[in-house]
């Protein structure tokens, strides 16, 4: 369980009415990571859905960082919801990495619950999808 | 003046320990199994821990079972006796069976604190009872300094094996204005009361199922949804099913899932105001009683103020594979706060870090890696490559260690047959640097399914795979051997 006025603060969760963040916030965890900690791990699958709180994270393959995540943003969907392995290291680049985290397996059954939930992360990949087309063309 | 028992005494140590529980006997046992210099104190006048005062209604929920496939005097064993503390020695296993009146499978409090202090007599482990931890410093030169009642502990790491076992309240408005789980009254008491319990989890659940006898009806609410086909696989089961099954069937007893917004004292009853997370809509209730089982946190002082830090709410410590503090070295945790190590989580599914039963490993863990530390490496057994099938194969099938902690310990060894034995998988995958070798785990799937699964690392390659499943778990048979043999490959 998280306080739900982390959540707040979070653009994911924008959409949920009181109750319904109360709900979403009982069913989350927190977690830690000290510097250099792997969170997500190339080749696993599914682990668990990630929130960063505070701090900050490097996506790596093969040990080279692709890109840096702040807090709100969100990692661990993709492996998740296509049931494929993950493609990258996900590692903690402060001293303190601070996420909420649902285990991969609760996924799917907490967007059903929550559709504002799924929308928010569906406008989310929207974008990255966008910015991802405008640097291939 | 009571003479201190000589490894007690206020001075300088390798290693405190800081309880007399569960997991401060377990932790003080392996550190003297591995000769490491130690003493523990505990505010307690006896052993026992929380187990002196709580589960509440007196019967704990993780079973012994006093007759077993296996004598009780077997490493078996302990698959059956998830309560006694764990020894190498035959003659110090399965203490809390022998306390048992077998009137249930699960022990009375009595009984498990009778199974403890049997142990903590007959191993011999010397603890200085009534000196209470106050305060922590740590000195220039990276010592840790323990303050307490007794007089001042320094030494170079600190096992806190304190429980979670401090009350801890939900932010509602009016909670406090009414008890909280442990000042629970005799359920005698509640007669004839429509009582309503905050938190559906183990707590909530234990009063529900200790009030059902007595209470006019219970009420038993959280935002979150009971899920039942979770909860039918673990432990807890026993405790939650009573009271859910009277909800269902429409006896009196409600399970709400509901954010409860406040909480109002109107003469001798309660108003509660609640909004519904499952099914929306305002719900409000005039009740006779209400008791927060909101769970209860780690008691850890001024452990945040020296950088400790924590998690769930500020209820635990973020702790390393080996249940270290992720940001303070030398402080460690062992018992019920080894939660706070969130494992893999491989295919989704959290690790278990924590099993009811798994503390015991957890400590042996902690204590190997001081011991490591501190300048006593332990002499490594060696096996011949060609029989790692079959030595890998008999740990899958057989080591309570990890059948307790599935997908969080893990039998290692390295490819030219060098054994590391049980360590946290985490450490296992997250070593690249280390010599090519070999993990197995029991593991769950995400329907509870129990599969062995083996992690080869080759030339900083990591390779898993997880085998069949068996109906008899026989996963030291010959199929099994013989994929052991394959993924080894060249061995």
């Amino acid at each position: 369980m998280v306080d739900p006025g982390t959540l707040t603060r979070l653009s994911l969760f924008a959409g949920l009415a009181a109750p319904q963040l109360e709900a979403v916030a009982s069913a989350l965890d927190e977690a830690s990571f000290p510097r250099g900690a792997r969170v997500i791990r190339e080749g696993f699958e599914g682990e668990a859905f990630y929130v960063i709180t505070a701090g900050e994270a490097a996506v790596q393959i093969e040990g080279q960082e692709r890109a840096r995540l702040q807090p709100g943003d969100f990692f661990g969907e993709v492996s998740i919801l296509t049931g494929g392995a993950t493609a990258a290291d996900v590692v903690a680049e402060t001293e303190e990495l601070r996420c909420v985290v649902l285990p991969g397996a609760e996924l799917v059954p907490l967007l059903l619950a929550h559709p504002e939930l799924a929308v928010q992360m569906l406008r989310t990949s929207a974008r990255r999808l966008r910015n991802a087309n405008l640097w291939s063309s | 003046m009571v003479e201190l028992a000589g490894r007690a005494r206020p001075g300088d140590y390798d290693v405190v320990v800081v309880g007399s529980g569960p997991g401060g006997l377990q932790t003080a046992y392996w550190l003297r199994r591995l000769g490491v210099d130690h003493a523990v104190i505990s505010a307690d006048e006896a052993p026992g821990g929380m187990f002196r005062v709580w589960p509440i209604f007196g019967r704990l929920l993780s079973w012994s079972k006093p007759d077993a496939p296996y004598p009780t005097t077997s490493r078996e064993y302990e698959w059956h006796d998830h309560n006694s503390l764990v020894a190498d020695e035959p003659r110090l296993r399965a203490f809390v069976p022998q306390a048992m009146d077998r009137r249930y499978a699960v022990p009375t409090r009595e009984e498990m604190v009778a199974g403890h202090a049997a142990f903590a007599d007959r191993a011999g482990i010397a603890i200085r009872y009534g000196c209470r931890w106050e305060a922590t410093r740590r000195e220039p030169d990276g010592r840790l300094v323990l303050e307490t009642t007794g007089g001042e502990y320094r030494c170079r790491a600190v096992v806190f094996a304190i429980g979670v076992t401090e009350p801890w309240r939900s932010p509602i408005p009016g909670i406090d204005t009414v008890p909280h789980y442990a000042e629970t009254r005799d359920a005698a008491s509640y007669r004839g009361r429509r009582v309503f319990v905050i938190g559906k989890r183990n707590s909530g659940f234990e009063l529900a199922d200790g009030l059902l006898p007595w209470a006019r009806q219970l009420i038993v609410a959280s935002p979150s949804p009971v899920r039942a086909e979770v909860l039918a696989r673990s432990t807890v089961r026993v405790r939650y099913f009573q009271p859910l099954e009277d909800a269902r069937v429409g006896g009196g007893t409600l399970a709400l899932d509901a954010a409860i917004e406040s909480i109002e004292r109107v003469g001798e009853r309660f108003r509660i105001r609640a909004q519904g997370t499952t099914q929306p809509g305002e719900i409000l209730f005039e009740v006779d009683d209400v008791i927060a089982a909101t769970g209860f946190r780690a008691p850890l002082l001024d452990l945040p103020a020296l950088g400790v830090v924590t998690v769930a709410q500020g209820r635990i410590p973020a702790l390393t594979p080996f249940f270290e503090s992720t940001s303070v070295p030398g402080i460690f945790f062992a018992g019920n706060a080894t939660q706070g190590a969130s494992g893999l989580r491989r295919d989704g599914v959290v690790s278990t870090s924590a099993a009811v039963q798994g503390f015991r490993y957890n400590a042996r863990i902690v204590a190997k890696e001081l011991a490591e530390r501190l300048g006593r490496p332990r002499r490594r057994g060696r096996v011949d490559p060609g029989k790692l099938p079959s030595l890998l194969g008999e740990a899958l099938a057989r080591s309570p260690e990890l059948w307790a902690q599935k997908g969080y310990l893990a039998h290692a060894v390295s490819l030219d047959g060098r054994v590391e034995g049980v360590v946290p998988l985490e450490h296992f995958v997250d070593a690249p640097g280390e010599a090519d070798g070999v993990a197995v785990t029991v593991e769950l799937d995400r329907d509870g399914g129990i599969f062995p699964s083996v992690y080869v690392r080759r030339q900083r390659r990591l390779r898993i795979e997880r085998l069949d499943p068996h109906p008899l778990h026989a996963f030291d048979g010959e199929p099994y051997q013989r994929r052991l043999a394959q993924l080894l490959g060249a061995v």
